[in-house]
């Protein structure tokens, strides 16, 4: 009996919860959202002069195109619906090989000796498979083959790099990063396709 | 500590061969189950006992890690048996005094021989000289000599006698002069002695609460690493990596506690042995681990915190009294009073102002002894023509001479009134002493407090333990000697009911009290005390109450109780540490041995440089094994409490049996590493 | 490590030591029943409402068999209702991308999981829950798990207090205001922080957007959207740890920058660090409850730290290849780089949250050791919520058992006896872990089935399937996620691994409380110190040493084995 009126407690502070937990509050977060933090909450689109969503400024893309600065190798190729990292083993010949593979690409594509050292991020795929940033050497490194391809001065496409630049906050928390979706926009308007 | 005189040494060749074949029998799986950390070892033993036939290792390598694994069920039972041997050779001597067959019982006034096992309890019995006394008992006619060697080892006999607090007499002692009639208050087989054979013999011996608490930590350590090896089989497989059964076993073995699992129950005897050696017989092993947790000490003052009498320490006259006079009265009064106090009166008064004891003539003097009903004592000088009295002097307390006094019409001037009090305010006890109706003085008899009784009260303190000190004198006598002995309490005037409540409060506060009695009015508080320690010359009902009886009826030993007390739990904790800390090396030893010839890159995880995988496994098992004799002094003696304070005693452990136990197998296996190579045993 | 690394973490343990009084002071409240809130002009009507509607006696107090089966059956049927709204989404509302039911194995494993304050996830969930099951089935438990846990430590911390009574509370009590006074209020301000800085919080459909370079994507370029502020919030503060999207707080929607980042490293640790001080200042002894902080503060500092550093090595055979430092990036985010994904991994698995910034799978053997590690030593350092105190609690009546021998005396602890049958129940509740841990574990290893979801070879296998029934049996959640565990046997044996390690634990601990609680109070000056150096060392080693004894041997055929094989060149 006892255990009986226990399971019936259990049942109605479970319903009763549920109205609170995963209704007001989820729903209170959202209406706060909505007033305080209207671009946040919705997502950080990025929306382009025809109305079109192009992205979002926090998820990675996919860059293929030389005149592009390109995003961190990712399993999923920037799958939204595929969030992830390889979880392969540092000590996987197949990682290995993966990193040789994405090095001599690295390499051969933005004509790097095999002399100079290469930043990690350009050749290990994130952890979300959606990493918007790379690090500012990644970036760098691949600035003189997009001034060669948008016939741009190497000069200016570093010193957006350098604008587009994330310091770290209060130069403590993060890492230098610059923003791949952001520099590559910022490189659409001022080198426009022609 | 004084040693008892009946001491026998753990380390005769006797004994040790009897521990030896006692270690064989041990072996007998049924009763080592109860071990359960050794039961594991042995059925390890005879798994590789078994492999030696079919394991693809060496049969060298398996008939020596067998070898070895059975030593350590061996080492283990036999620090157990070492333990016991000594209680079990006392409790045969013990049974050699348990030989009287007869008893002379009175049955309606007539004697009649019987069996004296027969005897029941309430039933009269007769001992006269040269009898041994059947059974425990009570005088309840006469008194007598009594020779309690065969249980104390005190050589010089005792007095037993009816009424009061020394009338309790045990079975298996011997009468040696004088008649009494014992009333028998224990059947046989439950007499004392009977009780103290079983207790030192460890027959009945039931673990302790905290024994047992320890023992499931050690059996779930046992669980835990049987579980940890044998899922590592599974991992084994999935990483190729074969490992032979003899290997696993040696690996569980090094792995589960059998250093304090082997030495367990040795401590726990050990103390109890440790207990009986100095003449305190207690009736449960709870009793020894309780008194480690005491924290009030209720003593009596007298007998141990002060010497058992009181002492003249002055002469005070009154007021126009001749110094003289008064010194001349009080030992006059005092010459035939063969109390103590009386002594020290007479002794004084010769020591101090050179006046000799003189002999007095008895056809003119008439000594008047201390009764209960005056409470004075004295002396009546009969005139030549033998009428009464030429002088008569008399000395006692105050309110009692001031009676005494009163019947005569007269009285105790203000000015010795006040003398009295000033001395009481001292803590002394102040004797009024008057010859006539005239008052001549105070004597000043004081406690003396015993010699380094204030040195240990601190060292008690040290341990914080709570003294409280028990009197019947009025409180200011009381403080003064609190005061002087430098307990932290004490209680004055002192009922024994309010002996009791004060036992109950201090419980009630969440504190542990142990203490001290006799009387039979004490056995209701030494019922409550959490540590009770009847004294042996006390009545049957306090030895009933108290759950440990001191054989030497010393209560300071309570002090010592308390240390074996502590020192048994000490020991027990430092060992299982040391045990458990011992693990780290011999997984260095192992593990890396086990796993290196399937990947050599394990290497730089031997960090010991051990020759070979089975000289690295074989000595960690010797040394497994080895540590368990080697601990096995330890054990018996106990770790010595030389600091005292919590925290120091803490550090101090830990540093030598936790951190020594982490580094000491390091040393000690990569030592049996090179003997094992200079032998070549592997 | 840079300065900006070290002031990072000094400012880290500084907000957590400066937030410890006052909400220590405002749990105490919360745990009184009749204590004042700050909240109470909000809360209080919904509290007596609530006790109205579900006829709750606020009055009346539980003993500890009481107190569990209203536990029990409140979570049971909490993980009823959420296996059904998971195998039902596809009728319930709030399902924009129309997904399907979740398939029954794994909603049995998810119901449990989340039920259990575990959350290891068998699933992807932007692909397979719908916005109503992740507020309803999934958050909703983020709160009531959470709740569970700190009234489990509520109940424990009655029974060393209180003396010579019978009962250790209410648990409805208890769950109620935990939820309304404590949960609720510091999720909302959760949630608002992380929304700033870009943590969405809205009931759009996926969004469909037109990359930039389109030629690089194939198909469709789709953002999953939600509700995520507010359950993210949850997911730390009561470290829960279930992702609203597959890769955690990999993911930029749940762990945009850096700053959100520190915020929910500092939500984790929140609670279970303040429950350090109310368990101070219950018992009158806050030198104690600091003590134990310390403590917790000390093995964190060591293994964080250690996991920095040799995460830091880098990677050996990144060496024919160029690649600067040989730093190990792979399965990090570049805001985060390797302090910030190690710091994380050690905050996630110190305290029961499993929550990952970082692929702990692709770490190096040793750094990918130390999460393991912290798991298996309990989730003692901090903790979850609630269970890190209460486990915390065990290892210091083992250890004041096992050293305060060593004192002369009876073990006590804080006045109570611990005798036979309190160290039976802690020994019971330490056993289950381990048969959990080390038995499923080597169970899965042995089975065709458990290999076949290996993600990796060699040690580094046997090291994922160590790492998914540690973290399971644990209650953490966090994974080495290349094990594929979403077969009918894995599904199940993990969800054993997580019930079990979850309820059979709580029934020794509430024992221990409900014998506990009936002694008196023994005083006595020379006691067991339960404050200073020695004390945080005695209880730091014995954690330590338990913890390495245990499992020594088999991260050695792991994580270790495998570190000594790449030193010397051996791939997998």
């Amino acid at each position: 009996m006892k255990l009986f009126h226990s399971l019936v407690l259990s049942v109605k502070l479970t319903l009763l919860l549920l109205l609170i937990l995963s209704g007001i509050y989820p729903f209170t977060v959202y209406i706060l959202g909505k007033l305080l933090f209207p671009y946040q909450s919705g997502g950080s689109l990025i929306i382009d002069s025809k109305g079109h969503v192009r992205g979002s400024l926090l998820i990675g893309q996919n860059f293929d195109s030389p005149r592009y600065f390109h995003s961190r190798p990712s399993v999923s190729t920037y799958d939204g619906l595929n969030s992830g990292g390889s979880n392969l083993a540092p000590s996987s010949s197949d990682f290995i090989e993966r990193i040789k593979k994405r090095a001599t690409h690295y390499r051969k594509e933005n004509g790097i000796a095999s002399l100079n050292l290469i930043p990690a991020d350009a050749v290990c795929a994130s952890a979300s498979g959606l990493d918007p940033h790379i690090s500012l050497k990644n970036a760098l490194l691949q600035a003189p083959r997009v001034a060669k391809a948008r016939k741009a001065d190497l000069k200016a496409i570093e010193n957006l790099i350098l604008k587009n630049t994330q310091n770290p906050l209060a130069n403590i928390f993060g890492e230098k990063s610059v923003n791949v979706l952001k520099l590559n926009l910022e490189l659409d308007k001022e080198y426009p396709l022609p | 500590m004084k040693p008892s005189k009946n001491v026998v040494s753990f380390w005769s060749l006797a004994l040790i061969a009897s521990a030896i074949k006692e270690a064989f029998i041990k072996l007998n799986p049924f009763s080592l189950w109860k071990n359960p950390v050794i039961f594991v070892t042995e059925i390890g033993a005879f798994i590789t006992t078994i492999e030696m036939i079919r394991s693809s290792e060496s049969f060298s390598f398996t008939l020596q890690i067998s070898l070895w694994l059975w030593f350590t069920v061996l080492f283990a039972n036999f620090a157990e048996a070492i333990a016991e041997s000594r209680g079990k050779a006392q409790a045969e001597s013990l049974k050699k005094t348990r030989t009287v067959t007869m008893a002379k019982k009175l049955l309606q006034g007539k004697e009649v021989i019987v069996n004296a096992s027969e005897l029941k309890k309430g039933d009269l019995v007769v001992c006269v000289a040269g009898d041994t006394i059947p059974s425990d008992g009570e005088v309840v006619e006469g008194a007598a000599t009594v020779d309690e060697s065969a249980i104390t080892g005190e050589s010089a006999p005792v007095i037993r006698e009816s009424g009061g607090d020394r009338s309790a007499v045990t079975g298996g002692t011997r009468v040696i002069s004088d008649r009494i009639v014992i009333k028998i208050t224990a059947e046989s087989g439950n007499t004392f002695l009977d009780r103290m054979i079983e207790m030192v013999e460890g027959a009945k011996r039931q673990k302790t609460p905290n024994e047992i608490a320890l023992t499931i930590l050690l059996a779930s350590l046992t669980f835990i690493f049987l579980l940890v090896v044998l899922t590592l089989v599974p991992f084994l497989k999935y990483s190729q990596a074969p490992v032979s059964i003899p290997i696993l076993t040696s690996l569980t073995i090094c792995l589960i506690p059998t250093t304090i699992g082997g030495l367990l129950s040795a401590i726990g005897i050990a103390g109890i042995d440790r207990l009986v050696q100095f003449n305190v017989i207690a009736t449960s092993g709870r009793a020894v681990e309780a008194s480690g947790d005491i924290d009030v000490l209720l003593l009596d003052k007298t007998g141990t915190i002060t010497l058992g009498n009181r002492m003249a320490t002055e002469f005070i006259a009154a007021p126009g009294i001749d110094h003289y006079r008064l010194v001349d009265a009080a030992q006059l009064a005092s010459l035939a009073d063969e109390t103590p106090e009386g002594r020290s009166i007479v002794i004084l008064a010769k020591e101090k102002y050179g006046l000799r004891g003189r002999e007095v003539l008895d056809t003119r003097a008439k000594f008047i002894p201390f009764s209960a009903k005056t409470r004075m004592s004295g002396v009546d000088f009969f005139s030549a023509d033998g009428s009464c009295c030429e002088r008569r002097i008399r000395k006692g307390a105050m309110d009692a001479i001031e009676a005494y006094l009163k019947e005569m019409g007269a009285s105790i001037p203000q000015s010795v009134k006040e003398i009295v009090e000033k001395v009481a305010k001292n803590g002394g006890t102040p004797l009024v002493v008057v010859e006539g109706k005239e008052v001549l003085g105070v004597i000043e008899l004081k406690d003396i407090v015993k010699g380094g009784i204030r040195e240990r009260f601190a060292r008690l303190r040290k341990m914080g333990i709570r003294t409280i000190m028990i009197t019947g004198d009025n409180p200011l006598t009381a403080a003064a000697i609190a005061a002087e002995a430098g307990v932290d309490d004490f209680m004055a005037q002192v009922t024994p009911e309010q002996k009791l409540n004060r036992i109950r409060q201090e419980q009630a506060l969440g504190h542990l009290v142990a203490m001290a009695g006799d009387g039979t009015n004490d056995a209701p508080a030494l019922a409550q005390a959490d540590v009770g320690v009847a004294m042996n010359t006390g009545t049957q009902a306090a030895r009933e109450a108290g759950n440990m009886v001191d054989l030497d009826s010393n209560p300071t030993k309570l002090i010592e109780i308390v240390e074996i007390g502590k020192q048994l739990l000490v020991t027990r904790g430092a060992l299982t540490t040391f045990s458990i800390a011992n693990d780290v090396a011999k997984y260095f030893a192992i593990i890396p041995a086990m796993l290196m010839s399937t990947f050599p890159e394990i290497s730089p995880l031997n960090i010991m440089q051990l020759r070979t995988p089975e000289s690295a496994i074989l000595s960690a098992v010797i040394f497994n094994a080895l540590i368990i004799i080697l601990l096995i002094p330890i054990a018996l003696k106990g770790v010595k409490l030389k600091t005292i304070s919590a925290e120091n005693l803490l550090i101090k452990n830990i540093l030598i049996y936790g951190l020594g136990g982490v580094i000491a197998p390091f040393a000690g296996i990569k030592l049996i590493d090179q003997l094992l190579f200079f032998l070549h045993l592997v | 490590m840079r300065a900006s690394d070290w002031i990072e973490l000094a400012l880290f343990i500084s907000i957590l030591a400066v937030l410890n009084k006052p909400l220590g002071i405002h749990i105490y409240r919360v745990l009184d029943t009749e204590g004042k809130t700050i909240f109470d002009a909000i809360f209080k009507p919904l509290e007596n409402l609530t006790y109205k509607i579900c006829s709750i006696d606020k009055s009346k107090e539980q003993n500890w068999i009481e107190y569990a089966i209203g536990l029990l059956l409140f979570n049971f049927v909490g993980m009823l209702l959420t296996y059904f709204v998971l195998r039902m989404q596809h009728v319930l509302p709030l399902n924009p991308e129309h997904i399907g039911p979740m398939a029954p194995h794994i909603a049995f494993n998810t119901a449990i999981s989340f039920g259990t304050n575990t959350n290891w996830q068998s699933y992807i969930p932007e692909k397979e829950v719908s916005y109503f099951s992740q507020m309803v089935g999934l958050a909703f438990h983020n709160f009531t798990s959470a709740a569970t846990g700190i009234a489990l430590a509520a109940a424990f911390v009655r029974g060393i207090v209180r003396t010579e009574v019978k009962t250790i509370g209410n648990c409805w009590v208890d769950l109620t205001r935990i939820t309304y006074y404590l949960l609720l209020p510091l999720s909302l301000v959760g949630a608002l922080l992380l929304m700033s800085q870009g943590v969405p919080q809205n009931f759009h459909a996926y969004i469909r957007y037109l990359p930039l370079d389109s030629k690089a994507h194939e198909g469709a370029c789709i953002i999953p959207q939600g509700p995520i502020a507010s359950q993210e919030a949850i997911k730390l503060l009561g470290t829960n740890g279930g992702g609203f999207f597959n890769a955690n707080s990999a993911h930029p929607y749940e762990n945009p920058t850096p700053l959100s980042n520190f915020m929910e490293m500092l939500l984790i640790f929140l609670i279970p660090s303040a429950l350090t001080y109310y368990f101070g200042l219950s018992c009158k002894k806050l030198r104690h409850g600091w003590s134990i902080w310390l403590t917790m503060v000390l093995l964190f500092l060591v293994l964080s730290l250690s996991c920095y550093w040799l995460e830091h090595a880098g990677n050996p055979f990144f060496k024919p290849y160029g690649i600067e430092q040989l730093t190990n990036m792979e399965g990090k985010e570049t805001r985060f780089g390797i302090f910030e994904s190690t710091l994380f991994a050690a905050v996630t698995t110190a305290a029961s949250c499993g929550a990952v910034n970082s692929m702990h799978d692709s770490f190096l053997p040793l750094s990918g050791m130390i999460p393991l590690f912290n798991m298996s030593l309990g989730e003692i350092i901090f903790g979850g919520v609630g269970s890190g105190l209460y486990g915390m609690l065990l290892f210091v009546i083992l250890s004041v058992f096992l050293f305060g021998l060593m004192i002369g005396r009876t073990p006590g602890y804080l006045g109570k006896r611990i005798g036979a049958y309190e160290i039976k129940m802690a020994v019971l509740a330490l056993m289950i872990q381990y048969i959990l841990i080390l038995g499923m574990s080597s169970m899965a290893i042995y089975s065709s089935w458990g290999r076949a979801a290996l993600g990796n070879n060699g040690p580094h296998g046997l090291t994922e399937i160590l790492y998914a029934f540690t973290s399971t049996s644990q209650n953490n959640g966090s994974a080495f996620g290349g094990l594929s565990a979403t077969s009918i046997p894995y599904a199940i044996c993990l969800a054993l691994a997580m019930y079990f390690g979850r309820f059979f634990v709580i029934i020794p601990v509430l024992a221990i409380a409900g014998s506990l609680v009936c002694q008196k109070r023994y005083i006595s000056q020379m006691v067991f110190p339960t404050s200073g150096a020695l004390f945080v060392f005695i209880l730091g080693a014995t954690i330590f040493l338990l913890g390495a004894l245990s499992f020594f041997p088999v991260l050695t055929l792991g994580p270790i084995l495998e570190h000594l094989m790449m030193a010397r060149g051996k791939m997998f």
